[in-house]
């Protein structure tokens, strides 16, 4: 039997999200743009999905915005703040840890003439509220911090953000990056005083190609797409109905929060006592990190070996950090980990379908893969 | 920290013998607007009624949010619990202002003590607050004449209270103390504004919207039910009745002289409106009418379309402007759904030169070429009901 513990990578879409694509794919057809009855349809589908997703976010509908996965929606909001601001000022503070969707659209801009400040995590793998005092200052246009690493679970200070914005008369958006957190923990814009974030659908049981950025009221940004009158201009084209459907259908499946919460905080506990007991095996994620993501490192197997290995036992998960590949982590790198450990860094992520006996069939290969795999010097 | 919210009865205090009724309705309309949220205790002591939350991850924001549209509520503080002990008051104090006391900010204290077997006497407690306040934040000072924050501390029967700002809440009065009503909404401006400001004087809303397919679509229908939706969130829930109006507005085109189009077909939707106000217990009938606004808002048209309703027609914008209407619009969020551009039944067959100073006689002349009253009986056989604010 297949276990998969890559959930920060994708999810399995859940059968509500199944369901509901299908009977879209096959009943409500029509371009939801269209004047008849077809197209009202449509429409009154993707509205439905957009209040869900207004929901859990504490927002108003027309505060949200779909986009084609959790890429277009960063980028969307790190073009579109960084132009639409270009006149007051030239300065982006982002972090070295972000996803590369904002990671490389901030890149991007510094070719072309903005003055990026990537911030370095400190100890404990993260951004201390002083590095983003002294960073963000009056010719400050954006700020992109995401709320959750996708490589730790680390959670960044999200929530002084705003705050140190007003303070130091920086006039900025914030945005963040909440794809990690998003139907894990309470995600509020309002709350943390984001102006912009991003979510995407197949994080959560959702399909791939469809996730959302939420644009407060009142807040203007240069879009990336011409053409129509869709999603106020912001997105044109044509939405994709049955995608934003099954987004919408997997958000209602969520369940409570902190009834799954307290099922994956045992699991993490379980799965750090467990996996601690194997020789040569130490836990990278910090104590008080998202229990969704466990970083662990088997050291003296390299992550690509011992992921293949894994994989043979079909048991999936995912070396250090995903999208990194090749590159030595900034995160682990900032904990003070020596080269050792981030070269055998593996992580585990779970979700509200994983089970103690993933755990447990994860560490008797683990175990295995440790007693028999060459160890690298 | 725990939170609760203390919420201040306006009107609703002063209605001596009937004040229970009122407090009763006003604590019911609390909890029916808040149950969603998780569960709380709803009670009212010494005109305030206090609002605690009895699960661990309630969200208060969203609670404040909540109460600060419930009609009946003039203002309303966000406060800390603390244990009836003078040092525990200040250290929960402390802790609890420490977000806004970090800045250079201004403060004073002031206590309230309902309980007198508390052994401090007012002017005390706010001296020993206030002092240990200023010892503990090095960038606050006190001002007791222009405060940037007022600080209360309000020792009652089972705890103190500890607050530092007081939010002005949805005033008027508790929905339901004052009957109910229907609101004729058509998807502008006016409409949702005139219902909401009906609910804050205590009035029940039930909603008629009257629709013409194909001249006006269902997305146009759909907008209506999304400005009710808003409305609810203050008035609590309704039922909307949609008539089918097709077939009469095509015999007012054929039969009627085309400047009275306008005139008989708001008596028409008066007279329709009225019968479903009655079989749905409703005392009087609510439109969005502004006086001089249009062609069936002058004096003249307003009297020749209440002539056809039995019971009161409020009409709550009849002396103000497009200006202030949206105002109000904006507050309560219905301003940018009720610009989307459908066909609404006032704007298909709107005459050329509508007549301005109607007669009646010959208003109710041209009316009588036609037999209105199977057309009318027809139209409210087939209403459809839809739920509003579930």
């Amino acid at each position: 039997m297949e276990i998969y513990l890559d959930n920060s990578a994708t999810t399995k879409p859940c059968k509500e999200a199944i369901d509901k694509m299908m009977f879209v794919l096959e009943n409500v057809y029509g371009n939801p743009s269209s004047l008849h009855k077809v197209g009202f349809e449509a429409e009154k589908e993707i509205t439905y999905a957009r209040k869900t997703i207004a929901k859990l976010l504490g927002a108003d509908t027309d505060e949200i915005i779909f986009t084609s996965g959790g890429t277009e929606a960063n980028n969307t909001a790190v073009f579109g703040a960084a132009l639409a601001r270009q006149k007051t000022g030239s300065r982006i503070v982002t972090t070295a840890v972000e996803h590369s969707s904002v990671y490389e659209s901030c890149q991007e801009l510094s070719r072309r003439g903005f003055d990026v400040v990537f911030l370095e995590p400190q100890s404990g793998g993260n951004i201390s509220e002083e590095q983003l005092s002294e960073a963000i200052d009056g010719n400050t246009v954006l700020v992109s911090v995401m709320m959750v690493n996708n490589e730790t679970g680390v959670k960044l200070p999200v929530d002084k953000i705003a705050k140190i914005i007003k303070k130091n008369n920086a006039p900025a958006l914030f945005h963040c990056d909440a794809v990690q957190a998003f139907g894990k923990i309470p995600v509020r814009p309002s709350k943390i005083g984001a102006d912009l974030l991003t979510v995407s659908s197949h994080k959560i049981h959702g399909p791939k190609g469809v996730g959302a950025l939420y644009i407060k009221k009142g807040t203007y940004i240069k879009p990336l797409l011409y053409g129509g009158e869709q999603q106020r201009k912001i997105r044109p084209g044509t939405e994709a109905v049955p995608l934003i459907c099954g987004f919408g259908a997997a958000a209602e499946n969520i369940g409570s929060m902190s009834e799954n919460m307290e099922k994956i905080k045992e699991l993490h506990n379980y799965a750090v006592e467990t996996l601690t007991g194997i020789d040569g095996v130490e836990i990278n994620s910090p104590g008080d990190c998202l229990p969704y993501i466990l970083n662990i490192s088997a050291v003296g197997v390299r992550s690509e070996t011992m992921l293949h290995f894994l994989e043979s036992r079909e048991i999936y998960i995912s070396s250090g950090s995903a999208c990194a590949k090749g590159k030595k982590s900034h995160v682990l790198t900032s904990m003070g980990l020596d080269a050792a450990r981030i070269d055998s860094a593996l992580r585990i992520s779970f979700s509200k379908n994983s089970q103690k006996s993933d755990i447990d069939i994860l560490a008797q290969y683990l175990r295995e893969g440790m007693d028999t795999l060459v160890h690298s010097k | 920290m725990k939170e609760i919210i203390l919420a201040k009865v306006g009107e609703t205090a002063l209605k001596g013998l009937n004040r229970k009724v009122f407090e009763d309705m006003l604590i019911k309309n609390i909890r029916r607007k808040i149950h969603t949220l998780g569960r709380f205790e709803v009670v009212s002591s010494q005109s305030t009624i206090r609002i605690t939350p009895l699960d661990d991850d309630i969200d208060m924001d969203d609670t404040a949010e909540a109460v600060g549209k419930v009609f009946g509520i003039v203002a309303y503080s966000r406060a800390c619990i603390a244990p009836k002990e003078l040092e525990e008051i200040k250290k929960c104090a402390a802790e609890y202002l420490a977000d806004i006391f970090e800045e250079n900010v201004s403060f004073k204290v002031e206590s309230k003590r309902s309980d007198k077997k508390f052994p401090y006497g007012s002017p005390e407690i706010s001296k020993q607050v206030g002092s240990f306040l200023a010892d503990t934040f090095p960038n606050i000072t006190v001002d007791v004449h222009n405060p940037d924050y007022t600080v209360t501390v309000e020792v009652r029967d089972y705890a103190a209270y500890i607050h530092a700002s007081v939010v002005e809440g949805a005033g008027g009065l508790p929905v339901g103390s004052g009957g109910k009503a229907a609101i004729l909404i058509s998807g502008g401006i006016d409409s949702p504004v005139a219902a909401y400001m009906m609910a804050k004087r205590g009035v029940e809303l039930t909603a008629i919207h009257f629709a013409s397919p194909p001249y006006t679509s269902e997305r146009a229908e759909e907008k209506v039910k999304t400005l009710l939706e808003l409305v609810s969130e203050y008035s609590g829930r309704m039922n909307m009745y949609t008539v089918p109006f097709t077939k009469i507005q095509e015999e007012i085109q054929k039969s009627c002289p085309e400047e009275l189009f306008t005139i008989i077909m708001r008596r028409l939707m008066m007279k329709i409106s009225d019968r479903i106000a009655v079989q749905n217990g409703c005392q009087a009938l609510i439109t969005g009418e502004s006086l001089g606004q249009v062609a069936s808002q002058t004096i003249g048209a307003l009297a020749c379309t209440d002539e056809v309703a039995d019971m009161p027609v409020f009409r709550p914008l009849i002396g103000m402007d497009k200006k202030e209407i949206i105002a109000i619009a904006h507050k309560i969020n219905t301003f940018e759904t009720s610009c989307l551009p459908f066909e609404d039944c006032c704007t298909v067959f709107t005459p050329r030169h509508p007549r301005t100073r109607p007669k009646l006689d010959f208003v109710r002349r041209a009316e009588a070429e036609v037999d209105w009253e199977n057309m009318i009986n027809e139209a409210i056989e087939n209403v459809k009901v839809t739920k509003i604010g579930e």
